[in-house]
């Protein structure tokens, strides 16, 4: 017998990082207990590179590490069996693994994202445990992506799975009374997943921007026909067609309106849009279905429309009727030519918004239009300040740099 | 599974006895009360009285001290209680969702321990 060698590793990173979602869901349906589900999935890993060394590697390699991570779980429960329920999942174990169900699996991974994004944890154990469980990113991965230590992020994911189990927390696909809000909650999570990515920048090994549009993409696929999953992968299509255009050489960031339209991707706007056409369809209009038709505006062919954007905010405003979505109104509004309008809304926000760097360079780009220059340099201070990527600096002091030319030149 | 769970208000946000409110409130317990009895998931509840007339206890040093009112000083007191059997927490929330107390107070939910 040899050690593994790096082929078989390979084989074994290349199968997990396919399939690990589907095993692990697979498990956890039938033994109710994620941290038991990971451990019999480890368990088969360690007896995948002794037993496909010794030979050769199976046919289909995730049909068998989900039969022997069966018969691990049931070696686990077998040790530890205390209660019925334990008991219960034993016989439905031993009864998949002899009628060889493996090998044709229901998948069970739409029910795994609900779990992992259930209301009863908190939003930032959602995400983790969303990542770790179906998008089968490492805790150190995660941890990197979200600024914690890995000791910390373990110790969260640890946290939530204990209340997963002890809770009480159903490993079940809401019911149609609960799926809308159980719904937004799931999409809520890939957004913050998709927005983690935005902000790191294209420069990650693992992009989270990708992982976001796969999760996206797996619950249109195994729940097709909603207009809010429709809506979400279309906002994250289109918003990621443009990555190659939101920085420059130089690495400051370009605004949209700026950005070089050849540089996106066109496929990916085109797949957005039909999505989003399909949603609109279905007659059930949402605030994702709204935020992808605002995108897929600012993309259209001939540049912005601002007065079709400035009524979507509109109705997305009572939707969600935030801060933000206020701001960006007023924006839509200036750009539609109401600039005192859209002034005087965006001075209103300052109580409110007065940490949000966007705010401050929306207001000081609105006052340099305004001919306010002394206010709109502060206001560019403020943005400065408050960025936290060396891109926006580069690009926000660029601005205030261009209006110290402006008016030494009147 | 078992859940308890448990009942709090701050009493100034809490209707006050013999309004009309108060009549609603009243009312919807009974409702809640007779829905968890129809479908079989009510074990006990009970309202407490005012948190003016709680006593705590401890022994240190092998002596009982007790203190008048509660333990912990909270502006949200705890008012009453059901002790639930349901499947799993969806339903355990569903329920709780009727208290009417949850229009203005707060409902923990918390698991029965098995030892």
């Amino acid at each position: 017998m040899t050690a593994p060698g790096p082929a078989l590793n390979g084989l074994l990173d290349h199968t997990l990082r396919a399939d690990r979602g589907r095993i692990i869901a697979a498990l956890i349906a039938r033994v109710s207990d994620f941290q038991l589900a990971e451990d019999a999935l480890h368990d088969a890993c360690a007896s995948a590179l002794v037993h496909w060394g010794r030979s050769g590697p199976p046919q289909r390699p995730e049909a068998w590490l989900i039969r022997v991570a069966f018969r691990k779980a049931i070696d686990r429960l077998r040790r530890a069996a205390r209660d019925a329920r334990q008991t219960e999942a034993m016989a439905v174990l031993a009864h998949d693994e002899a009628e060889d169900m493996a090998q044709d699996l229901m998948d069970d991974r739409l029910r795994l994202i609900f779990t992992c994004c259930h209301p009863a944890l908190d939003a930032k154990s959602r995400v983790a445990l969303t990542l770790r469980t179906i998008a089968g990113l490492t805790t150190a991965e995660i941890a990197k992506a979200f600024l914690d230590t890995e000791p910390t992020m373990a110790q969260r994911l640890t946290r939530a799975k204990t209340k997963l189990r002890e809770a009480g927390i159903p490993f079940a696909i809401p019911g149609p009374e609960d799926w809308p809000d159980r719904l937004q909650s799931v999409l809520a999570v890939i957004y913050l997943i998709f927005n983690a990515g935005y902000t790191a920048g294209p420069s990650e090994p693992r992009d989270l921007c990708a992982e976001a549009i796969f999760l996206a993409r797996l619950i249109n696929t195994l729940r097709p026909d909603d207009p809010e999953v429709e809506g979400c992968l279309a906002l994250m299509l289109i918003t990621h067609a443009r990555r190659a255009a939101r920085t420059s050489a130089a690495g400051a960031t370009v605004s949209l309106t700026d950005q070089d339209r050849s540089l996106w991707d066109q496929t990916a706007i085109a797949e957005g849009v039909t999505h989003l056409q399909s949603a609109i369809t279905r007659r059930a209009p949402g605030p994702y279905q709204v935020k992808a038709a605002i995108a897929a505006c600012h993309v259209a062919d001939g540049g912005p429309d601002w007065s079709q954007i400035a009524l979507l905010y509109d109705s997305l405003a009572r939707m969600e009727p935030t801060p933000v979505v206020a701001l960006n109104r007023a924006v839509a509004l200036a750009e539609t030519g109401q600039l005192p309008a859209a002034l005087d809304l965006i001075a209103r926000l300052a109580p409110v918004l007065d940490a949000y760097q966007p705010f401050h360079a929306a207001r000081a780009e609105y006052l340099a239009r305004a001919g306010q220059t002394t206010a709109a340099r502060a206001a560019f201070d403020r943005a400065i300040d408050l960025a936290t990527s060396p891109a926006d600096v580069a690009m926000l002091a660029h601005r205030r740099l261009a209006l110290k030319i402006d008016r030494g030149l009147t | 599974m078992q859940y308890l769970a448990l009942i709090y208000a701050a009493p100034e946000n809490s209707p006050v006895y013999g309004s009309p409110e108060f009549g609603a409130m009243m009312a919807g317990y009974s409702t809640v009360t007779a829905r968890l009895k129809a479908d079989g998931a009510h074990i006990s509840g009970e309202g407490l009285k005012p948190v003016e007339t709680a006593t705590s206890l401890r022994l240190r040093g092998g002596r009982v001290e007790t203190m008048d009112g509660p333990f912990a000083e909270t502006k949200e007191h705890l008012g009453g209680y059901y002790l639930i059997d349901v499947p799993d927490l969806d339903a355990a929330l569903n329920y709780a969702a009727m208290i009417p107390t949850a229009a203005y107070g707060t409902i923990e939910l918390r698991p029965i321990a098995v030892y």
